[in-house]
């Protein structure tokens, strides 16, 4: 065992753990830097943007970009849009996810199996493949949006919350991943309950329910992110400036302020931000839970 | 399609599964466990068959069609597929999504594997690091992209500016027909590394440390431990991994739509890029399913030469 120690020895082991500190520098300027650098842009007048590109400490700084965006384009709609779909992403996924992903995991019933395999499968077909059907199913909802009983005539539930919401509600990767979270808890402790006589409902909400609590709050943190993140389905659906989303704001941003990069690089701080701040709090959490999910 | 019926068909299997875990138990509670299990999943699945299913369904359907929401929809039979062949736009897309992949996948992987290998460390501040590179991982890819449209200009940015430093001068990037592509593929892997860094990290903790120990006192060089301890004990997640990769690369959209709208010179139109200006610009939703089902096949059979490559002997 000291042969290894010699040969490792102080100033060896000293260049390694320079060499070490050298890289996840570097690495890491690599990867916040160019955030540091868009909130840095995103401070400078118009006149200083280009001229001093790479001053990292602004000459002046100024809230102009931000007014400009706030008041040039509904910004404040915008979040407003990705806040309550975000949410309500959350709320539902949360909801039906535990209960479908419970049923899965320590419930017994006829045609699990086929249900949960046609489940997993969908994970595998590309998103793009149902886009096209489920743009239409949204159009041809009865009584929406100037539908007749037959859903003809009008648009049915495009241009609303509802068109991104229904089609999230029950994600397959909620239920799978609170089936996978439920299936580590017991099946011991049901089992006691039902002997005791409790219902089925009141093994679910309150003996299982409460011990999921850590797995629920991954999935809200992931379920917000990819509901506040998400770009091409609102591209779709969402055709009316005053329903848009960040993202979609964000990009037709792109397309209208060319050149102009002080508001196009505020508005891409404002649109980080919730996902970021919410990151700095709850890293922990979604470090884990990325890494928990993808282990199985 | 019916699988998803409440009457999904019983089968032996679901049957012996199904039994109830302490044997003699009475049917009568059975059958009230089977109910409330159906009405747990009811809802959830039928959202899952109206917003999933059914449109797989439907868009099956539909590419034998030339459905296009206004006007009369006709039975094409497999003229959709024909016209594919013959349609060059599809073959643009067809060839940057595959050069697209061919770029990313192997640097996605390799940065990947890399930086787990850099914070594989039991200090501290590896969390710390750990933090800061996964945080290009949280953004959207529309905030990154327009973080990079800036990283990229030409000549004001940083990227040019730097490389400056080294006496390159550096190309205009999107606006180059020949560096566009290169250029999304960079910004896709600074943008998505972090998740794969995390699986990869799971997997390097789970290698017992007596290999290493074992392989130290038998004297082995680092690159040695490497290539016959780390590399054959990660092939589990390397496969993982790699099938990721593969999936998201084939359907990469949004950066495109946002930093070049398929330009310059067609350079950068996707595969999922063309269905959707195809279906949701042209209203050629027939078509434009036909392309998602090309594609679809072509990611399931990637996925399944994966499995045979990287996932011969663990799967």
């Amino acid at each position: 065992m000291s042969a290894p120690a010699v040969r490792t020895g102080t100033p060896r082991r000293r260049i390694t753990a320079a060499a070490w500190w050298i890289a996840v520098v570097a690495v890491s300027v690599l990867t916040v830097f160019p955030l540091l650098w868009t909130v840095i842009t995103s401070l400078k007048p118009a006149g200083d943007i280009l001229s001093g590109s790479l001053e990292l400490i602004p000459r002046t700084v100024t809230v102009e970009n931000y007014t400009r965006v706030m008041t040039e384009v509904p910004f404040a709609r915008y979040f407003l849009n990705s806040l309550v779909l975000a949410v309500g992403g959350v709320v539902l996924n949360l909801f039906f996810g535990s209960l479908a992903g419970y049923a899965f995991a320590r419930m017994q019933f006829r045609g699990k199996r086929a249900l949960f395999v046609t489940l997993l499968g969908s994970l595998m077909v590309p998103g793009i493949v149902t886009m096209v059907p489920s743009f239409l199913v949204l159009r041809a909802i009865p009584l929406a949006g100037g539908n007749n009983l037959i859903g003809q005539g009008g648009v049915g539930l495009l241009n609303t919350y509802w068109a991104i919401i229904l089609p999230g509600a029950a994600g397959a990767f909620a239920v799978f991943f609170m089936r996978q979270f439920f299936s580590s808890i017991p099946a011991e402790l049901g089992e006691a309950a039902r002997i005791d006589g409790a219902s089925e409902f009141r093994i679910f909400a309150q003996v299982y329910l409460p011990l999921a609590k850590a797995g629920a709050a991954v999935l809200a943190i992931l379920t917000f992110q990819a509901g506040w993140n998400n770009f091409m389905w609102p591209l779709i659906v969402l055709n009316v400036q005053e329903m848009w989303t960040v993202q979609v704001g964000l990009a037709s941003f792109v397309t209208d302020y060319q050149t102009d990069y002080g508001p196009l690089m505020a508005g891409t701080v404002i649109t980080s931000l919730p996902v970021i701040v919410l990151f700095i709090f709850a890293q922990r959490y979604i470090i884990e839970g990325v890494a928990h999910v993808n282990a199985r | 399609m019916t699988t998803t019926a409440p009457a999904a068909p019983p089968g032996e299997r679901a049957r012996t599964r199904s039994a109830p875990p302490l044997g003699n138990r009475p049917s009568r509670q059975w059958r009230i466990q089977e109910r409330w299990a159906w009405a747990f999943v009811a809802l959830p699945m039928a959202l899952f068959a109206i917003f999933v299913v059914i449109p797989a369904g439907m868009a099956l359907v539909m590419s034998f069609t030339s459905y296009s929401v206004i006007g009369e929809s006709q039975w094409l039979g497999l003229e959709n597929y024909r016209r594919l062949f013959l349609d060059p736009y599809f073959f643009i897309a067809l060839r940057n999504t595959a050069w697209y992949t061919l770029m990313f996948v192997p640097l996605g992987l390799v940065v990947a594997l890399a930086t787990a290998l850099l914070l594989n460390r039991n200090v501290r501040v590896s969390a710390l690091f750990r933090t800061f590179f996964y945080i290009p991982v949280v953004s959207s890819t529309v905030a990154t992209a327009t973080i990079w449209y800036w990283l990229l200009n030409p000549q004001f940015g940083m990227l040019n500016v730097a490389l400056g430093w080294f006496g390159i001068d550096g190309p205009a990037w999107l606006y180059d027909s020949q560096w566009a592509m290169p250029a999304i593929v960079l910004m896709s892997v600074w943008a998505g590394f972090g998740t794969n860094m995390m699986i990869y990290l799971g997997g390097l903790q789970g290698i017992p440390p007596q290999l290493y120990e074992a392989a130290r006192i038998d004297g082995a060089t680092w690159w040695q431990q490497f290539r016959y301890i780390t590399l054959p004990s990660l092939s589990r997640t390397t496969f993982l991994v790699s099938t990721l990769l593969v999936i998201g690369a084939f359907q990469v959209f949004d950066q495109a739509y946002v930093l070049t709208k398929g330009g310059p010179a067609n350079s950068t139109i996707t595969l999922v890029y063309y269905v959707y200006t195809q279906g949701f610009g042209n209203l050629e939703m027939g078509y434009a399913s036909a392309i998602s089902f090309v594609l679809f096949a072509i990611i399931a059979v990637f996925a399944v030469i994966n499995a045979r490559v990287t996932g011969k002997d663990n799967t």
